[in-house]
């Protein structure tokens, strides 16, 4: 970019259905294991849902943080400050590392406190205004994540929280890069969180008609790209990472993952759940990502996809990917391992895309048996695939018709 | 002062709040040296009412600065 400033990853943080940590959940992801399982909460049976399976995290949250820290956050805050931890002690960062008015939080979410606000309901209902949670506002809305964290890390450059929905995690990075290309930050924690596997979320999706019903088979209920796809599995995690103007890293010596060389963002303004079939607006998110970042088209190894495993999304993220790059990417769907984080999927999986080009192998997406001839791209299946990567894309979209593309390349 | 009412108390701080209910005594101020905020103060007033069967009006627990002045309070109204 003409003003010199390069943005670049020091710090990673997670806790997913495949593992309680980054590295945890790379391994599993490269070891094709699933995310998915059973739901044993009461209301799957109480409501007779046509959908009995999420994927859930490895590690609850209640069991890393103290108790009463725990019971002060909404289940989507505590993934977030978790993820947030990690990432924060991983960019070997502690309290002197960066002037606190060049730090800033930027942590989406795509629902935000649902099961706050379904529990605290419940209890206005059975046992009065009395029984009520004082903290139940703080808990509940959908810039808490991003307001806990930035408060424990006392950042204030800003503290923002993009909501929109399951490219939430993505626009946070997105955020976070035009605040250090813009000069208003040096350092900025950002991703996303989420963690509303519960009853309403659940029903409201399968009413739309979004979500697997292989009940019977959890672990292949999400396999994007595959001709025997029937809807995505609901996840629920978070993932962090730290952003650095690249001057203000090397100066202190960090760690350097990889570079988010560009972001691009776009709306569809075509239908409020449907993606245009004809990926006009991601392929415009997609290519304003390279243009930003100053990639040449043909230098694109890799995408990592949204690819959900819903009939209609995945194909239309593959026409879009072809316009903007062309038919040469490698690409890789890791919801069929991780499930639908939502709005931490594209944090998540902005983490995956950087650790691909750092250790040169691209996940293989998971239950991809019979690829949708519809596709017709090379999609990496069966098991993971070595291959150099100059720079490599990661897609994020959203009800509403939000894209957003991350451009990352090599540190 | 009864004991029993600051031993009950003591549990609902720490409860609410994790302050070890052995530093929860009749003197300490539950803001300046108990670190607890107002939104707290709201829970383990609920939960004293109930544990107590005192009723406690917010233009009381105002005045409910110290353990001892909560402790006072629950024991001449309950």
């Amino acid at each position: 970019m003409s003003s010199g400033i390069e943005v670049v990853i020091t710090g990673l943080g997670a806790t997913t259905p495949l593992g309680g940590d980054v590295t945890s959940t790379w391994d599993a992801l490269l070891a094709g294991k699933s995310g998915v399982s059973p739901m044993t909460h009461d209301w799957v049976e109480k409501y007779d849902l046509p959908v009995k399976i999420a994927s859930q995290l490895v590690v609850d949250p209640t069991e890393v943080l103290p108790r009463v820290e725990a019971r002060r956050l909404d289940r989507s805050e505590q993934v977030a400050v978790v993820a947030s931890r990690q990432a924060w002690q991983d960019a070997g960062h502690d309290d002197d590392t960066v002037d606190r008015q060049r730090l800033a939080v930027i942590i989406g979410t795509g629902i935000g406190g649902a099961i706050t606000l379904l529990t605290q309901d419940d209890l206005l209902e059975q046992q009065g205004l009395r029984k009520v949670s004082p903290l139940t506002v703080p808990m509940l809305m959908p810039n808490g994540p991003a307001a806990h964290v930035g408060l424990e890390l006392k950042a204030q450059a800003g503290v923002h929280a993009p909501v929109s929905a399951c490219a939430s995690g993505a626009e946070a990075i997105a955020w976070g890069y035009r605040m250090i290309m813009s000069g208003e930050a040096d350092v900025v924690v950002a991703g996303g969180a989420e963690a509303c596997i519960t009853a309403i979320p659940v029903a409201g999706f399968s009413q739309a008609r979004t979500m697997s019903t292989r009940n019977d088979e959890p672990e292949k209920a999400s396999r994007p790209f595959d001709t025997a796809r029937d809807g995505f599995v609901l996840g629920e995690g978070a993932g962090i990472m730290v952003l650095e103007r690249r001057e203000f890293a090397e100066a202190r010596g960090a760690k350097i993952y990889g570079r988010l060389a560009g972001i691009g963002t776009s709306a569809d303004g075509y239908h409020i759940t449907a993606p245009d079939p004809e990926g006009v607006g991601q392929s415009r998110a997609i290519a304003a990502s390279l243009r930003s970042g100053g990639i040449d088209p043909s230098d694109v190894g890799h995408v990592n996809c949204h690819a959900t495993s819903t009939p209609v999304g995945d194909v239309a993220e593959t026409v879009a990917i072809r316009k903007a790059i062309g038919d040469h990417p490698v690409l890789t769907a890791p919801k069929g391992a991780l499930g639908h984080l939502l709005g931490a999927a594209g944090a998540v999986e902005a983490i995956v895309t950087v650790l691909s080009i750092r250790d040169g192998i691209v996940p293989q997406t998971l239950n991809l048996e019979n690829l949708d001839p519809a596709v017709s791209l090379d999609v990496v299946a069966g098991e993971p695939r070595k291959i150099k990567l100059d720079a490599a894309v990661n897609d994020s979209f959203g009800f509403g018709g939000h894209n957003v593309a991350l451009a990352f390349t090599p540190a | 002062m009864s004991d029993n009412v600051l031993s009950g108390l003591a549990e609902i701080v720490e409860e609410v709040a994790g302050v070890a209910a052995d530093d929860v005594t009749a003197e300490k101020s539950f803001v300046d040296d108990l670190d607890i905020d107002s939104l707290s103060m709201v829970e383990i007033a609920v939960q004293a009412e109930d544990k107590f069967g005192v009723k406690i009006p917010d233009d009381e627990l105002a005045n409910l600065k110290t353990v001892g002045d909560a402790v006072n309070y629950i024991t001449s109204n309950k």
